[in-house]
């Protein structure tokens, strides 16, 4: 089967057969501001255990479709359907449960708090002790306390911050911090991982090392990650799938090799290459 | 990774609580011997001291930790206050069942005021909560039947059991310590906790708090209830102490003196409540002593004076001078020595 024909089938198979293989669906979602169409009409699916890179140029709307899924902005029209439950019947603060956890492009810590308080907050949606239970410290609050203080530790660990752990979140360098908000993300044990420019403020060097990274997240933690990334040799060596966006509209959807090759990808970047 | 290779890393000592745990005890010790070191009516104004320390409490809980300011919290200190009272007066309950359900009222009215103050940026619900101190008074005043209106109610002051050879002053004193120890022991553990850690984020960043799970609505509203809780309390404690409620000392000036007490003590602090409830009770006495004819002006000067010098409250003074001068301690809450504590806002 030439390549062609394969992209063929992917292109025109079933949407229902699609469906049920992904794990995220995202269908037809529209986002609008006042006149400006931020979304239109953005339909992509990530496979359970994949690794899909979005793509494209500045104010694309990737962020937008970041904010779309986790329920921050209010898309028009479409349907976001996440391993089976419709994500826009949701408010924000239900989705870290379903198993979806992000980072975000500015960084978004917590500034008071040290960094592994900031962590711990990432496990916020696997806990369940309330006002009542943390006041008494009943033994069901200092368990899960203690639960969630080591998957933290543990997802520093992870991501080679663990000696950090106590120092204020606001003395580390932007690179650093973004690679707690990686470890913030994993705390709350996610099926998905949503990662804006991670690379972002990282040199070559880090960044090769933010690659293997991410890919341990897929194979050691069986996570899927769906990552927005302006540095092309990063996305396109670790995606296994990578979707175009320009002006709101999806351009291109393919493999790497495939969406590299597109016209209307060259000519989106065209000038704008980096 | 290269990114961290430049950072030095902090050898961590388990020792940052044991430092905390000692100030604890030997706060507790003080406060213990306390009453026979001074004369009955400076114990008494410690007894109003612990009550205001456990109204600012709740008000760092709400403003410090959770971020949404409160100018009306003499309100919830009304509401606490008037049900011990009324319960007393009016039902003949014995005055040691009256603090949890001035506790309950109040939680009621702080979680009915919380719902529509989500919806209110911060200056905005600073005005909206001045308006609730603003008509305390006047409130209380209408409702006279139960209040007693301007005459406010007066109450008897419990007397120590016959049997036990202290003063009514001291009784009163060590059981209103009792209940502050209390209400600072859970307040410091729901602080501590997944639930305080949860308030901190959504004052530190909303958006980022809630895509972790954190619900603001749910979150925010409770905040209000529970803040509103401690200072009914407080409220009940400051009536039994005093034996009399009369809504003219609800005014506006007392929700002041609680953001000022709250702040001066170290706001998003739980030792800092203690500080702010002494400075509240003792600095406009002072004040006065040093100058009848002006004391607001001595007090304004205090004012200065202490935000001058601990910018960053008492509570964080403290904090900064261990951080100086004791390794020990500095390692333990892994600051680096040359950092500046207390750098939230
Ligand atoms: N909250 C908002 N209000 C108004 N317009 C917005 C908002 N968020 C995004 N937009 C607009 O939507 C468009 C898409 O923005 P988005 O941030 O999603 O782009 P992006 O692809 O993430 O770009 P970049 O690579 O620069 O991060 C832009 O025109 C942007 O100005
Ligand atoms: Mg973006």
């Amino acid at each position: 089967m030439s390549a062609a024909v394969a992209q063929y089938v992917e292109r025109h198979a079933p949407r229902a057969a699609a469906a049920s293989a992904a794990l995220l669906d995202v269908d037809g979602v529209t986002v609008r501001f006042g006149g400006i169409i931020a979304l239109d009409g953005v339909s992509f699916t990530v496979g359970e255990g994949q690794i899909v890179g979005l793509i494209g140029p500045n104010g694309a709307g990737k962020t937008t479709a970041f904010n779309a899924i986790s329920r921050l902005y209010r898309p028009s029209a479409g349907r976001i359907t996440f391993d089976g439950t419709s994500l826009l019947d949701l408010p924000a603060s239900a989705i870290a449960a379903l198993g979806i956890g992000r980072s975000f492009q500015n960084l978004a810590l917590f500034r008071s708090m040290s960094v592994l308080d900031n962590v711990i907050v990432g496990g916020h949606a696997r806990g369940t002790s309330g006002f009542i239970s943390d006041a008494l410290r009943l033994p069901s609050a200092r368990g899960e306390e203690a639960t969630l203080r080591a998957r933290a530790h543990a997802m520093l660990g992870f991501v080679g911050l663990d000696a950090l752990a106590h120092r204020p979140i606001t003395s580390l360098p932007f690179g650093t911090q973004k690679r707690v908000e990686l470890a913030r993300a994993l705390a709350s044990r996610p099926k998905l991982l949503l990662l804006d420019e991670p690379a972002g403020g990282l040199n070559h060097e880090e960044v090769a090392e933010l690659g293997s990274l991410v890919r341990r997240v897929r194979d050691e933690l069986g996570i899927t990650v769906l990552l927005v990334e302006h540095h092309m040799s990063f996305v396109m060596g670790i995606s296994d799938k990578v979707v175009a966006l320009e002006f709101g509209r999806v351009i291109a959807e393919g493999t790497p090799a495939e969406v590299q090759a597109d016209d209307k990808v060259i000519s989106a970047y065209l000038g704008k290459a980096r | 990774m290269a990114a961290t290779s430049g950072l030095a890393t902090i050898p961590v000592a388990a020792s940052g609580t044991n430092w905390r745990r000692i100030g604890v005890a030997v706060a507790i010790a003080a406060a213990l011997v306390l009453p026979w070191l001074v004369s009955d009516y400076r114990v008494f104004q410690f007894t109003l001291a612990g009550s205001y320390a456990v109204a600012l409490l709740g008000l760092n809980l709400l403003t410090g930790y959770n971020g949404q300011i409160s100018l009306g919290h003499g309100a919830f200190f009304a509401i606490g206050g008037y049900t011990a009272a009324i319960l007393m007066h009016r039902l003949g309950v014995p005055y040691y069942l009256t603090i949890l359900p001035a506790g309950a009222a109040a939680f009621i009215v702080g979680v009915l005021f919380g719902l529509p103050a989500l919806r209110l940026e911060n200056l905005y619900l600073a005005l909206v909560t001045l308006s609730m101190a603003v008509a305390t008074p006047q409130f209380l005043k209408y409702f006279d039947h139960w209040t007693g209106g301007s005459q406010g109610i007066v109450l008897r002051k419990p007397a120590a059991p016959t049997w036990l050879p202290i003063g009514n002053d001291k009784w009163l004193y060590y059981q209103m310590l009792v209940v502050l120890l209390i209400v600072f022991w859970a307040g410091s553990n729901l602080l501590a906790g997944r639930t305080g850690r949860a308030l901190v984020a959504l004052r530190d960043h909303p958006i980022s708090a809630t895509v972790m799970g954190i619900n603001p609505v749910f979150y925010k509203t409770c905040a209000f209830g529970v803040s509103a809780m401690f200072t009914g309390i407080a409220g009940a404690m400051a009536a039994i102490a005093t034996g009399f409620v009369a809504p003219d000392s609800f005014n506006v000036f007392l929700s002041i003196s609680f953001l000022v007490g709250s702040v001066v003590g170290g706001i998003a602090t739980v030792a800092g409540a203690v500080f702010g409830g002494f400075f509240i009770q003792f600095i406009p006495n002072l004040a006065n002593d040093i100058s009848d004819a002006a004391p607001w002006a001595i007090y304004g000067l205090f004012l200065l004076a202490f935000m001058y010098a601990m910018p960053t409250g008492i509570a964080g003074f403290i904090r900064t001078m261990a951080v100086r001068y004791a390794p020990k301690f500095r390692t333990a809450v892994g600051e680096q020595p040359t950092s500046q504590p207390g750098s939230h806002s």
